[in-house]
């Protein structure tokens, strides 16, 4: 019995051999590995060598008023984003749920950011907000026709910036939270709102007590998939802003720390490993809160 | 003061109080006037449109069980939600006593619904959803935490859950469920009561238990109550009324036992018992019923000019096994049910694949006597009919037509 179960063990390994090698490749060795650098100052990837070892990368890193504005973009980025896609989301599933004409032409509209290239929509953002010596973009016409002062989002005020890099990361996040959304409203039975009919709840009574409970499992899942997501903002910022987020005070975690990796004050792998592991451990404590929140809230 | 009589006076108090308690839960006549209802066909390019109700007229007396019962596809489960308000006639008045409710949304109907599926809200706890239909309530009518406590105390009671108020419907069984489902009807004291195929989800102990509660259930509260099956015997066991429905027309309206004993058409003599009834080709010439030559029942007052065609019920119970019965079948066997046998046999004339007669248990020897001897051959038995169990239906029009000494 005992080496009938010891065979089929060793069975086991052997088919999760392939999965754990490259999870350990490509997964946890460097995730190891930049723990290990971040420790090491004034690590040389060329030479391979370093000074010492300690938490001095740390303490540049929290000192660099470069990682400090990072930090306060990403969490503005978080904080602003998160929430207000998520609702805004569930008002455009809950509205697609419920018409019933052109609901499919009306649910390709909603999904089109999602299959669309990052830095195409950049494009665009740029065409609807930039301010060049020849046009002043479309949003800044609308804001003048409508008596307004126009603003220069890319290149002008910090708030200016923050507003058309939120505006277009909600954008992009958006058609995946929509997809999720109305198909985790279709599958709540139709049953529940007839019985709820027959009692006469009034429609928002409905939403709050019946369809919010039932669909929240899957609005805690975006939540949580969502916050990671947004801490992990780069890619945005740079369609947005260009390479150099530094100077346009734009800059997130990510960007930071690829910037210092490859960027033109690059080379520094030492504080990229220190930055990054500032990020994974805010991002870390923040999905545990979630988790234990919707651990207690969702229902299932 | 005695012991015994202190104890009277107290039943007597609690006989009052509960008969004050059903009048409080007023019942209410339910009258459908020529209720319509069409659907637009599925299909576009098909013009036209799907009947599921036709012309319904009935008025459901005040108070009692009434069993709509069809096959499925039947418009019964359409009229229930005509009559509890979820969808809009397309024509015909429905009145609740003197009130025209035709028009009104279903929380303003005073109905209570039982879905087939029980539709409980899986997230709130048994508490929570039989209070629920209360905290909808505003205005006068409003009721303070306390009340609505109180209240679906009462209701969990009636159905005999108190012990699971404050579980989640996942850990209740199905017929826990659905005496859920029944209290959270039942607390708003609806005037209608209405049972979406009720003991559909059951399994078939419970189906027996869970019917025999629905009719407590209903003679406690005195509340008029509908409910909606396609299993005839659950309809014919508690109902005070069935109406049976076929194509969005309802064929009959009667006391179960009457339905029964005279169905109005063959579709109704073949829907209700079982076994069900048996259908023969015969012809009814010169007052004497015919079936596949032998002439089995005499039937005086049938017109026939010479000659009539008709279809044959016979229902199971309604075969005497006779040495010289007119009625002759092949025997292909028999079925021993404990309390009687079936006897199961072909003939020609049979529009059934098979001629299934009860027989009770102390006749059987006969058959079992004479199924050994023929040692494989076709052996005949011949059986006399009960003319009170004998139907006799038109060919076209497959009405029934009846016969001297049966209405």
């Amino acid at each position: 019995m005992r080496k009938k179960r010891d065979s089929s063990n060793l069975k086991a390994w052997l088919y999760l051999a392939p999965a754990l090698l490259f999870l350990g490749v490509f997964m946890i060795y460097p995730l190891v590995d930049v723990f290990i650098y971040s420790f090491e100052e004034g690590y040389n990837s060329a030479s391979q060598t370093y000074f010492g070892t300690g938490v001095y990368n740390y303490s540049y890193v929290l000192h660099d008023p470069y990682f400090l504005q990072a930090v306060k973009n990403t969490f503005l980025l978080v904080m602003i984003t998160v929430p207000l896609s998520t609702v805004i989301a569930l008002l455009i599933s809950v509205g697609l749920h419920s018409i019933t004409p052109f609901r499919n032409f009306l649910q390709t509209v909603y999904f089109l950011p999602y299959v669309t290239n990052t830095l195409a929509v950049g494009l665009v953002f740029m065409i609807l907000f930039k301010k060049t010596e020849y046009s002043d973009g479309f949003v800044n016409v609308l804001i003048r026709w409508f008596g307004g002062e126009s603003v220069d989002f890319i290149s002008g005020p910090y708030w200016a910036k923050m507003f058309v890099l939120c505006f277009y990361t909600i954008w992009v996040v958006m058609p995946f939270k929509i997809l999720i959304l109305t198909s985790a409203l279709a599958s709540v039975s139709q049953e529940y709102y007839n019985a709820a009919r027959v009692d006469g709840t009034s429609k928002f009574r409905i939403f709050r007590r019946i369809t919010l409970p039932m669909i929240s499992p899957m609005i805690f899942y975006l939540v949580i998939t969502g916050f990671i997501g947004a801490f992990k903002a780069y890619s945005d910022a740079v369609a947005l802003f260009g390479t150099d987020l530094n100077a346009a005070e734009m800059n997130t975690i990510v960007g930071y720390v690829y910037d210092m990796l490859y960027g033109d004050s690059g080379g520094y792998p030492s504080y990229a490993s220190a930055a990054a592991i500032i990020l994974f451990a805010i991002v870390l404590t923040i999905t545990c809160i979630n988790l234990l929140v919707s651990r207690k809230k969702a229902h299932v | 003061m005695d012991i015994s009589l202190f104890f009277r006076y107290n039943v007597k108090k609690c006989m009052q109080q509960m008969r004050d308690k059903r009048k409080g839960m007023y019942a209410m006549e339910v009258i459908l006037q020529n209720l319509t209802k069409k659907f637009p066909s599925r299909d576009r390019k098909k013009r036209g449109e799907v009947v599921a109700v036709n012309d319904f007229n009935f008025v459901i007396p005040d108070g009692k069980l009434i069993g709509l019962l069809g096959p499925s596809g039947c418009g019964k489960s359409t009229t229930l939600n005509l009559i509890s308000g979820l969808i809009k006639p397309t024509g015909g008045r429905i009145l609740f006593g003197k009130d025209d409710v035709t028009d009104l949304p279903p929380e303003h109907r005073g109905i209570g619904l039982v879905f087939q599926n029980y539709a409980l809200y899986p997230h709130l706890t048994v508490r929570q959803n039989i209070t629920f239909p209360l905290e909808n309530l505003k205005g006068k009518d409003r009721l303070s935490k306390s009340q609505m406590l109180q209240k679906a105390m009462e209701a969990a009671r009636l159905v005999q859950i108190e012990e699971l108020m404050d579980r989640k419907p996942g850990e209740l069984s199905g017929g826990q469920q659905q005496r859920v489902a029944i209290a959270r009807a039942l607390v708003k004291r609806p005037k209608v009561l209405l049972l979406d195929e009720p003991l559909s989800n059951l399994d078939a102990r419970l189906r027996l238990q869970t019917r025999e509660e629905i009719r407590r259930i209903q003679r406690e509260t005195g509340i008029t109550t509908i409910f909606v099956t396609h299993d005839q015997e659950e309809a014919m066991s508690i109902s005070d009324m069935i109406v049976v429905m076929k194509d969005g027309v309802a064929q009959q309206i009667g006391k179960p036992q009457e339905v029964y004993d005279s169905p109005a058409n063959l579709f109704v003599a073949r829907f209700l018992g079982t076994p069900p009834v048996n259908v023969f080709d015969g012809c009814v010439r010169n007052g004497k019923l015919y079936i596949g030559g032998d002439e089995v029942l005499e039937t005086p007052g049938v017109s026939d000019t010479g000659e009539r065609k008709v279809f044959a019920g016979v229902r199971p119970e309604g075969f005497l096994l006779q040495e010289d019965g007119p009625l002759r079948c092949g025997l292909k066997g028999v079925e021993v049910m404990g309390r009687e046998i079936s006897v199961v046999s072909g003939n020609s004339a049979s529009l059934n694949p098979t001629v299934r007669a009860i027989i009770s248990a102390e006749n059987a020897e006969r058959i079992f006597a004479s199924e050994e001897s023929a040692e494989g051959k076709a052996i005949c038995v011949r059986f006399a009919l009960v003319p009170r169990k004998v139907f006799l239906f038109d060919v076209e029009t497959e009405k029934r037509i009846s016969f001297a000494g049966k209405k």
